[in-house]
């Protein structure tokens, strides 16, 4: 249950860590992934990342994936219109 | 340290004597009046128009914080209100303005609001004719409140209601969806997140003005999506209509940094305030021609056509939405507050 | 996308046909019946295919007596309320923290500004509604050991975590409750890992498929779960092999268990499941609001005519219960079902409003 949403780290410093979802940026902590690293895509839920991504899996089975891909590519906002 | 000295507002400077002259005459008048005119301070203003048909309007604006990306509470001010006369088919003719201070706000604050609100205005050619001033004890009011009436008049040919929606009739809506809500989010306390969104705060009138004037009739009927979002409009239109609304998922315009931030919150982006966007109602012959105008101008870039009007409905219409994988669903009338949550 | 959707509806709907018996899944998450609802693909399952809206939004299967703590504590002059916005409407028997409106209830994003604000507010106690499962379970202990470390004596919770699989196994063994299959938590699944459910598999024979929550990845885990019946078989399968591993997060999990044990709690209409929630060790007590305020576990009634119990369990459809649409509403809602955004009568009420049973027009 529970929403969790996906974000790629940008800033890392211990377990705290900023991270950015199509350009918005969050103070959230890694405290529950030790081996997060700087460019890792993770979920983050109620503050917290609780799972990096594994990209190549998520290509193949998320509709997210076109998120994943501009958040891979660093682009941040300015595309309009709808998903 | 005198009076007259203080860089705050004080209670006296709501006190109908000479501070409360000072600030009118110093400080907002020059800033809200921008231009040349030098119309004496009366009671009442007396506007000139030739009309037996006037369009009324008066909102009240309390935003936190104050200042946001792209605007601040005197720029919601003007267009708030000036959206309203927009979205009723007038062109709007002026306005008024009255304040209410807390003791203690920031006279640079002051200022640079009022600024923007001459700027709004002037930008628009509708002038601010009068106004109040008052000022209430500390935490009376949340820093300032302000209110906006505005005075327009129909452009010729347009005939706007519940009552002309038909169905087959075109949902249209200017732009993209959820800037404002979304970014006044991000800078309150508790929340803050940074974000490359600014609010979409803008005046339509221009906009809807040039619309009217192309089409006429085939225009049925225009709101702004404020506060509640466009879920709360098409709600009202739906009930006021009588008819089903149908929108599909896909077509509605959104950025996607409001849609990451909405997914983080939890929150759906459909009840989200917006301040710079209108919903049209168009006849289905002319949706083109409109979304061409709208298009046209920097402020409808992105308009695009979302649904339909559906048939009747026995107990009032339903709004539903067509989702991206070919479901529906019903779009129900937001409860008024959107909580973040986690689950 | 709409190709992979149609497919696994069409698997789903010749595999139905073929088994020839109905089938029963329970969806063990609020926000699966959520974006089943917001997708719309309810409409369009096979006929004898039921969706089950089971006890997975864990705001709904808080009970009555925890949201009555909460609102006492809310209510004292000593006390600042911290919550996710969640619970922020959920009625208890005298109102919501909505409703109580007092300016020592403050909504956080995370158990990090909850912590912020005990640091900020020396003179009061904070109190944290730490409600949620797995998922959210961490982010609390993660809380409390912080404090425990740097001395932060006025925070405290008051645990409401629920731990899923006891509750899943505890709905098996009432053979009332027809279940042939479970959806299982994606975000849960994060933290336990699928290998959680073998128990489940193995133990009741029944299939269960961890989904995430895209429309269709739900669809293809249901046509998984089908094809699974058809075949007689009852595995753990994880679709959502993004971010579920079948070990979970360790990390997480060691830090559950070492500021919480499993213990027999109440869950809001399945009665006392066994080691089905959590509190906090012996050690960490100082930080259990319970303690420190010397309160007893409140056993509040249901209100009159509240189902909420029986749609936990997928035992009727919202639709069913006397309250729901008249009473009962997202307004004026009775039961948390109602009020909770991942409620199956929440849902229902938004989503499912014309036409009856599936939503379906």
């Amino acid at each position: 249950m529970c929403l969790a949403v996906p974000a790629r780290i940008v800033e890392l410093d211990g377990d705290r860590a900023v991270v950015d979802a199509m350009g918005n940026r969050w103070a959230i902590r890694t405290t529950l992934l030790p081996d997060a690293k700087l460019g890792d895509i993770v979920l983050v839920h109620a503050g917290f990342a609780i799972a990096t991504v594994d990209e190549e899996e998520a290509r193949q089975t998320w509709e997210l994936f076109e998120q994943i891909e501009q958040l891979r590519t660093d682009e941040t906002t300015g595309t309009e219109g709808a998903d | 340290m005198a009076l007259g000295d203080s860089r705050k507002i004080l209670l006296a400077h709501g006190g109908g004597g000479r501070l409360m002259s000072r600030l009118i005459q110093e400080t907002i008048l020059p800033r809200v009046r921008q231009g040349d005119d030098d119309m004496p301070l009366t009671d009442a203003a007396q506007v000139t128009i030739d009309a037996s048909v006037l369009c009324f309007t008066t909102d009240s604006y309390v935003v936190q914080p104050l200042r946001f990306p792209g605007g601040d509470i005197g720029t919601l001010a003007v267009c708030g209100t000036v959206n309203d006369l927009a979205a009723a088919g007038a062109r709007p003719v002026a306005l008024s303005l009255s304040l209410i201070l807390e003791e203690g706000f920031s006279l640079d604050m002051l200022e640079s609001i009022l600024e923007s609100i001459g700027r709004a205005a002037g930008a628009l050619g509708v002038p601010v004719v009068t106004g109040d001033t008052k000022v209430v004890e500390v935490e009376a009011a949340d820093g300032l409140f302000i209110n906006t009436a505005g005075i327009g008049v129909k452009v010729p040919g347009s005939v706007l209601g519940f009552d002309r929606i038909q169905p087959g009739d075109a949902v249209i809506v200017t732009g993209t969806l959820g800037d404002h809500g979304m970014t006044i989010l991000s800078r309150r306390k508790g929340m803050m997140f940074e974000t490359p969104l600014e609010s979409d705060c803008a005046a339509l009138s221009p906009l809807t003005c040039r619309v009217l004037e192309a089409v006429g009739e085939a225009v049925r009927f225009m709101r702004d999506p404020t506060r509640g979002g466009l879920a709360a409009v098409l709600n009202e239109i739906a009930s006021g209509s009588r008819c089903d609304i149908e929108i599909e998922e896909t077509c509605l315009p959104i950025r996607p940094a409001v849609r990451a931030a909405a997914d983080m919150l939890g929150l759906d982006v459909l009840n989200v305030a917006n301040e710079g966007k209108m919903v049209l109602i168009v006849a289905p012959e002319a949706a083109e021609e409109v979304l061409a105008i709208c298009r046209a101008d920097p402020l409808g870039r992105e308009a695009a056509r979302i649904g339909r009007i559906g048939s009747p409905g026995e107990d009032g219409g339903l709004v539903e939405l067509v989702t991206r994988v070919g479901g529906r669903r019903v779009v129900q009338m937001p409860y008024g507050r959107d909580l973040p949550r986690i689950c | 996308m709409p190709d992979r959707a149609e497919a696994a509806r069409r698997r789903m709907v010749r595999d139905c046909e073929i088994l020839g018996r109905p089938v029963r899944i329970m969806e063990v998450c609020g926000t699966h019946t959520v974006a089943i609802f917001r997708s719309g693909i309810r409409a369009s399952l096979p006929k004898g295919l039921t969706l089950l809206s089971g006890p997975g939004c864990p705001v709904c299967v808080t009970e009555q007596g925890y949201i009555d703590t909460v609102l006492e504590l809310a209510q004292r002059d000593d006390v600042i309320l911290a919550t996710y916005g969640d619970m922020i409407r959920v009625p208890g028997t005298a109102g919501s923290l909505e409703t109580v409106n007092r300016p020592g209830v403050r909504v956080v994003l995370s158990t990090d500004d909850a912590l912020a604000l005990a640091r900020e507010r020396p003179d009061r106690t904070v109190v944290f509604a730490a409600v949620g499962f797995e998922t959210t379970t961490p982010a609390t202990a993660v809380a409390v050991g912080q404090a425990a470390e740097e001395g932060v004596d006025n925070f405290c919770i008051l645990s409401g975590h629920k731990r899923v699989v006891p509750a899943m196994a505890a709905l098996l063994s009432d053979a009332t409750n027809r279940i042939d299959a479970f959806l299982c938590p994606g975000h849960v699944s994060v933290i336990i890992g699928s290998e959680a459910y073998r128990p489940i598999a193995r133990g009741f024979g029944r299939p269960c498929v961890v989904a995430g929550f895209e429309p269709v990845l739900i669809l293809e885990a249901m046509a998984a779960i089908c094809r699974q019946l058809l075949e007689g078989r009852a595995e753990v399968e994880s679709l959502y092999s993004a971010v579920v591993r079948p070990e979970g997060n360790p990390r997480a999990m060691d830090l559950i268990d070492r500021y919480f044990e499993p213990c027999d709690g109440p869950w809001r209409g399945l009665g006392r499941i066994p080691e089905g929630s959590l509190r906090l060790r012996a050690e960490y007590e100082r930080f259990d609001a319970r303690r420190r305020f010397g309160l007893e576990e409140r056993v509040a009634p249901e209100p009159a005519g509240c189902r909420c119990g029986d749609v936990l369990c997928g035992r009727i459809e919202p639709i069913t219960c006397g309250l729901f649409g008249s009473r009962c509403t997202p307004d004026t809602p009775v039961g948390p079902c109602m009020v909770s955004s991942e409620g199956a009568c929440s849902a229902w009420y938004k989503y499912g409003r014309r036409g009856g049973r599936n939503g379906a027009r």
